[in-house]
């Protein structure tokens, strides 16, 4: 008997958005084994985890925060996915945006204008596609790999803001520690709900989702891109511009996570500090993979990650778990996705051990 | 003169870790499959080694354990990438990513600690002679591997019939299927070598390099790796040869400072990263070549039953 799998004559739909699900639960499962393992309780590690952390408004919150730039960031990255367009640079190009928005808003300190906010973010926003722009133009103009480029450009950014933080943009009056000015109010997200620190970000974030998903849907641009990264050769021959399917690609996601980065400047930060991101850009891969490359089930597949990283915290303060479980348990959550994707294209089906007959070619 | 010398030993050092994790995922690619997970591999070779460095009092232990903890890593890899067909580019970033998360988690406890970790050689008479000793034989034993380890895995892929067949499952790998090959072992195998060895460079940086372990501390290197190998064209040599020149470039921090330069260390920080990115683009120009070096069946899944 063993365990062969079998095409499916075409892709299961069904078995798209239950892989998600298997995912999780078998995430769920390792996690059991884990706190297990470590002398907790389970069941009252799951409760510290998952339950916890949304018990009260102001978790409900926190939870709404930090889906914010995971939904933001997932969803450029998405658009970028789907064409084949492998930016996995987003923490970079988070961070420009958190740079370039915040330095509009360290550059008129005093000011009170209303003009402020919105010049912010799409200060943020274009710094973010500013940062993009770099792997797609060494992509179409030297063939050179987005992937790792995308990536260098993350530590660069990194040590970029740490190089404004710790030297230009110090704050004067901060006993010498590596952080810029607080923010005027008026350079602020306005709070969205009283008692917690949701603020308007997250309405950005849901507008970004319904315009991602007409852009993903109902336009052309779209549909090429999907074109270009189910099948590159019929795209070519329909004339769509691979090189514009790659810049589209890339600047999407850029924009996407300069907003995120200027969300989170403007929003629960007030300032910037040396990091500014724990690591949203990266778990928005999984967010948009999670999310099945679907803006809204991105929005779903984000308030899970979201749930990670509180459950994290809690955890640490609860059951004196490291918060790296975190990542532990999104890297987890990763692998489980792709291990129950096989099923979208295959069924398993188990064979038993028949006498085969065995045909010898004749000696000789 | 003897600054010179000590300029060469330091870019040694700093190349090893390259050197091991590139080779190894070249044999990798050689066989057909894109690894990305490297930068997680070093990092739990790393982890585990210090781990069972600090634990057994036997850093020579705790390398052997970082390489088989690498490797067993790297078989899930193998597991989803070329059992179950996922997307190898998708599963790649999941291994860097949980291999990111996995030695957090377990290297918190272990964060600033100090181990003692592998010496430099010191042979009586040899190290110390002026100028050639410090050159050729005062290095860390890692060096010598590395070097041990190129001219094995250049003499296997030229000259060897196994690494004959390692190619052309890389090229063709039906093929190789079609005249009794077994394609997918043979990836496994690649696979599980290429995590070893990636588990070596991240076990040198933390039982003998610095030897610490701070948590993401290969900053980027499997990422420098995975580019090392594009920039190299796929032969052994140029691995090793852009290996030490970015041990070089990663070292021009403190050169700089030594010479007394007044620029911020961020910024010479951010130069390995950005030599990375300007010399991937001027190699990879030239599409040609790389269209000619590369495997031919690299990143593609293949499943000798469909």
């Amino acid at each position: 008997m063993r365990i062969k799998l079998e095409a499916r004559p075409e892709p299961s739909r069904l078995m798209g958005w239950m892989s998600p699900v298997i995912a999780a639960l078998a995430t769920l499962v390792v996690g059991f084994a884990l706190f297990s393992g470590l002398g907790k309780n389970p069941f009252e590690a799951f409760q510290v985890f998952f339950v916890k952390p949304v018990e009260t408004l102001y978790g409900f919150g926190e939870l709404l925060l930090k889906a914010t730039p995971l939904t933001l960031c997932a969803v450029g990255l998405a658009a970028g996915y789907r064409a084949n367009v492998w930016n996995i640079g987003a923490e970079g190009q988070l961070t420009l945006g958190a740079i370039c928005g915040g330095g509009v808003a360290l550059a008129f300190p005093e000011s009170s204008s209303a003009w402020i906010l919105p010049s912010m973010i799409v200060a943020g926003a274009l710094g973010g596609m500013a940062w993009a722009a770099i792997p797609a133009w060494l992509r179409t103009r030297f063939n050179a790999n987005e992937i790792l480029v995308s990536l260098m450009l993350v530590y660069v950014a990194g040590l970029l803001l740490s190089l404004l933080v710790h030297g230009a943009w110090r704050d004067p009056e901060g006993f010498n520690f590596p952080q810029s000015k607080m923010f005027a109010d008026v350079a602020l997200l306005a709070n969205l709900l009283p008692q917690t620190r949701l603020h308007v970000g997250f309405l950005i974030a849901l507008a970004v989702v319904a315009a991602g998903w007409i852009f993903m849907s109902k336009s052309l641009m779209g549909f090429q891109m999907r074109v270009a990264g189910l099948a590159p050769a019929a795209a070519n021959y329909a004339g769509i511009s691979a090189s514009r399917t790659v810049w589209a690609g890339m600047l999407i996601g850029g924009a996407t996570a300069g907003l995120a980065g200027v969300c989170e400047v403007a929003g629960p930060i007030g300032q910037l500090l040396p990091s500014v991101s724990p690591g949203y850009g990266f778990a928005a891969i999984i967010v948009a993979f999670v999310g099945r490359l679907h803006p809204l089930g991105i929005l779903l597949a984000s308030l899970l990650m979201s749930l990670l990283y509180l459950g994290g915290e809690s955890a640490q303060m609860a059951l004196a778990l490291p918060s790296a479980v975190t990542g532990l348990f999104q890297g987890t959550l990763l692998f489980f996705l792709l291990a129950a994707d096989v099923l979208i294209n295959y069924r398993v089906k188990i064979v038993r051990a028949a006498p085969v007959p065995v045909i010898r070619p004749a000696p000789g | 003169m003897e600054h010179f010398a000590t300029l060469v030993a330091l870019t040694l050092a700093a190349g090893t870790p390259l050197v091991f994790a590139a080779l190894g995922e070249l044999v990798v690619e050689k066989s057909g499959v894109l690894n990305l997970g490297v930068e997680g591999m070093m990092l739990t070779g790393a982890v585990v080694s210090f781990i069972v460095a600090a634990n057994t009092g036997h850093p020579w232990i705790g390398v052997l354990a970082g390489m088989a903890a690498a490797a067993a890593l790297s078989i899930a890899f193998a597991v989803l990438a070329l059992s179950l067909m996922a997307n190898q580019v998708a599963t790649g970033l999941a291994l860097s990513l949980f291999g990111v998360g996995l030695s957090a988690f377990i290297g918190l406890p272990y964060v600033s600690i100090v181990i003692e970790g592998i010496k430099p050689l010191d042979i009586a008479g040899l190290s110390d002679l002026p100028m050639v000793g410090k050159m050729l034989f005062a290095h860390s034993p890692f060096v010598y591997l590395s070097l041990l380890l190129f001219a094995g895995v250049h003499y296997f892929l030229q000259r060897t019939r196994a690494g004959l067949i390692v190619r052309a499952v890389g090229e063709s790998p039906s093929s190789a299927h079609a005249i009794g090959y077994p394609v997918v072992r043979i990836r496994y195998l690649a696979v599980m070598f290429g995590g070893a060895c990636a588990g070596l460079g991240g076990a040198y940086m933390a039982v003998a390099y610095t030897p610490l372990w701070t948590e993401g501390m290969t900053a980027g290197r499997g990422w420098i790796a995975l580019a090392l190998v594009v920039f190299a064209t796929w032969k052994p040599w140029r691995v090793v040869a852009g290996a030490y020149l970015f041990g070089g470039v990663t070292l021009a921090q403190f050169q700089a400072q030594a010479l007394g330069a007044t620029l911020p260390s961020q910024v010479l920080s951010m130069l390995p990263y950005i030599a990375t990115i300007v010399v991937l683009a001027l190699i990879s120009r030239d599409a040609t070549a790389i269209r000619l070096n590369a495997p031919a069946s690299l990143g593609k899944p293949y499943h000798p039953e469909s």
